[in-house]
């Protein structure tokens, strides 16, 4: 009974965190970068819609303006790295600091309220179904649709360039590609899904918050770990696959667990240590593998 | 072809550990030469393809590819002169990622990759027809990860990668150290035969100075940053490892070198 209780919020949720698992995968799967903007520019995205659909501008717009600037924000990420050869953590953390004082700065306090205005889910409030109906399927569409190009793009010459960046650098390198140039590409595509995400749930949620991307890089992680034991990553479709699945897992578990009396309050900490457990388990048992390999750490 | 002017490399400037790794290096290289480099460890071979491949920037003199001053060039842009093969297997290929995938990657050596798809039809077909010439049923096996092969498959492909968008300046880096005797044996074979076939400039170090007698046109001896010997042709032909010991036995400290007399 729980369970079909939990079940729409956690396909609402679930689909509509994709896209930042998405991201995610996309930085410390592919490129082997362990990007830490994420934390910032969701927010980011939330901010730039909120402010931009208070000030009147279509919403849907202002979800593509939220994830431009989600690009630029992980660009930045990459030219701090690639540019000024600040480790890739820190760079992330910078970025990630600043943003706080930009999305401030964005959104001229810590919080505004969308709940009176028009966002891309005013249409699905007075349907004859109840609301998650629609705002599921919407976040389905999205997320697959994001999901299906994000593959395609994998695909293609400069997405495996971008692949084999993260998997042998110095062999892409000696294969005429500017793998600085490749980091800081894949940097921001990745925070632009992340950015389009905030923008989505901000409007989802009705308000945008100063402090809705805190733990987000951690409950990411934890998505892609639990969707890569569900859905074995041998290609870049089931990568993806992976962290979709995954993504809606995560909310699963979280929703059961805070039916079944789990602290809100705790809900940051029971996820760091579901992250813990799966990235420890392997090295308690003296296996190599399932170790994330990272560049530039 | 390949002209190397007074290079010289110190690494550690300033320092205790301060290491003339190339000494004023003279080297002119003709198109479709092939020449095998030895000396003992340290003497600064690996600096020498690092230098030529941009990998590292010399302190001083010239690289000129085609008449081209490349000197300040970074590795990525030399990729449209250059393809190198390491001594380890695992630096030639991107393990995580397919054998076509990888083929396709080396295709695009050095052009501008876009967004067009990245392993096409006509691609496939022309992989399956070159993979052949490897003789290890890799033809079959495309969409493996290249992570699962063996070094000398590994290694194998990473040649075939190489050579596949005929590269102006081939380098090989102890290409066949790594691998057993046998796996070595193929894949200097299939070098000779991909370089002859393609009348590819090539530069092979190798530690084994029977393979650097017997393959290419003219061989080199590096000692402390120096070229100190340089013989082609016929003179190359005629020399022994035994003339070489006996010439040079008091430089080549290296047991690797001194201990082949297979
Ligand atoms: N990146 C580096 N930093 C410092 N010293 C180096 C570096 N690369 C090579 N060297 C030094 O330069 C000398 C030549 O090295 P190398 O070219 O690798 O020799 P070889 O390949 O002939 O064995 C060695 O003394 C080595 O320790
Ligand atoms: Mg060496």
């Amino acid at each position: 009974m729980i369970i079909l209780n939990v079940l729409p919020m956690t396909l609402e949720q679930g689909l509509a965190y994709a896209l930042v698992a998405l991201g995610i995968a996309l930085t410390f799967r592919v490129l082997a970068f362990p990007d830490l903007t994420v934390d910032g520019s969701f927010p980011l995205g939330g901010a730039v819609a909120a402010r931009l659909i208070v000030a009147g501008v279509d919403p849907v717009l202002a979800a593509a303006a939220a994830t431009l600037a989600g690009f630029v924000a992980g660009s930045l990420t990459g030219l701090l790295n690639t540019r000024l050869k600040i480790n890739s953590l820190l760079a992330g953390i910078l970025m990630m600091t600043i943003l706080y004082s930009v999305n401030l700065r964005i959104m001229g306090r810590a919080n505004i309220q969308l709940l009176d205005r028009p966002t891309v889910f005013s249409a699905m409030e007075n349907m004859d179904v109840t609301r998650y109906v629609p705002v599921i399927l919407f976040f389905f569409v999205v997320t697959m649709a994001v999901k299906i190009l994000l593959d395609l793009f994998l695909h293609t010459q400069y997405g495996m360039a971008l692949r084999a960046t993260g998997d042998n650098e110095d062999m892409i390198r000696s294969l005429g590609v500017n793998t600085d140039n490749a980091t800081v590409f894949g940097l921001g595509l990745s925070n632009a899904m992340v950015s389009l995400s905030g923008a989505l749930v901000a409007q989802d949620q009705g308000f945008s918050d100063v402090g809705m991307g805190i733990g987000m890089i951690v409950a990411g992680l934890a998505s892609i770990i639990i969707g890569e034991a569900l859905v074995k990553p041998k290609s870049v479709f089931r990568l993806s696959l992976a962290a979709v699945v995954g993504s809606v897992a995560y909310r699963f578990i979280i929703s059961l667990g805070l039916r079944l009396g789990l602290a809100p309050t705790d809900l940051k900490m029971a996820t760091g240590f579901m992250v813990i457990v799966a990235l420890g388990i392997p090295a308690i048992r003296g296996k190599r593998e399932g170790k994330i390999h990272l560049r530039g750490v | 072809m390949l002209e190397l002017e007074n290079v010289i490399k110190v690494f550690n400037r300033g320092t205790q550990d301060e290491k003339r790794a190339l000494d004023g290096i003279d080297l002119v290289v003709e198109k479709g030469d092939f020449v095998t480099i030895i000396g003992s460890n340290g003497a600064g071979k690996s600096t020498l393809l690092n230098v030529i491949a941009g990998t590292h920037q010399p302190d001083e003199g010239h690289v000129r590819i085609n008449g081209r001053d490349v000197t300040r060039w970074p590795d990525y842009r030399l990729a449209c002169y250059i393809a190198r093969v390491f001594q380890d297997p695992t630096m030639g290929t991107a393990g995580a990622m397919t054998i076509e995938e990888n083929l396709a990657l080396a295709e695009r050596r050095g052009k501008r990759r876009g967004l067009q798809w990245g392993v096409t039809a006509a691609y496939r077909r022309r992989f399956r027809e070159i993979l052949k010439i490897l003789d290890l049923g890799l033809e079959d096996r495309l969409k493996l990860a290249t992570g699962l092969l063996s070094g000398g498959q590994r290694q194998s492909l990473t040649l075939l990668m190489a050579t596949l968008s005929l590269p102006k300046v081939l380098l090989l880096d102890e290409h066949t150290a790594a691998l057993d005797p046998r796996t070595a044996e193929k894949v200097t074979l299939l070098t000779d035969q991909i370089v002859r076939e393609n009348n590819l400039t090539t530069l092979m170090v190798t530690h084994n100075m029977n393979q650097a007698l017997k393959h290419g046109n003219r061989m080199i001896m590096l000692h402390q940053g120096r070229i100190q010997m340089d013989v082609r042709g016929e003179e190359k032909k005629n020399l022994t490892v035994a003339e070489l010991i006996a010439k040079f036995g008091k430089t080549l400290k290296d047991e690797t070198l001194l201990s082949c007399d297979s």
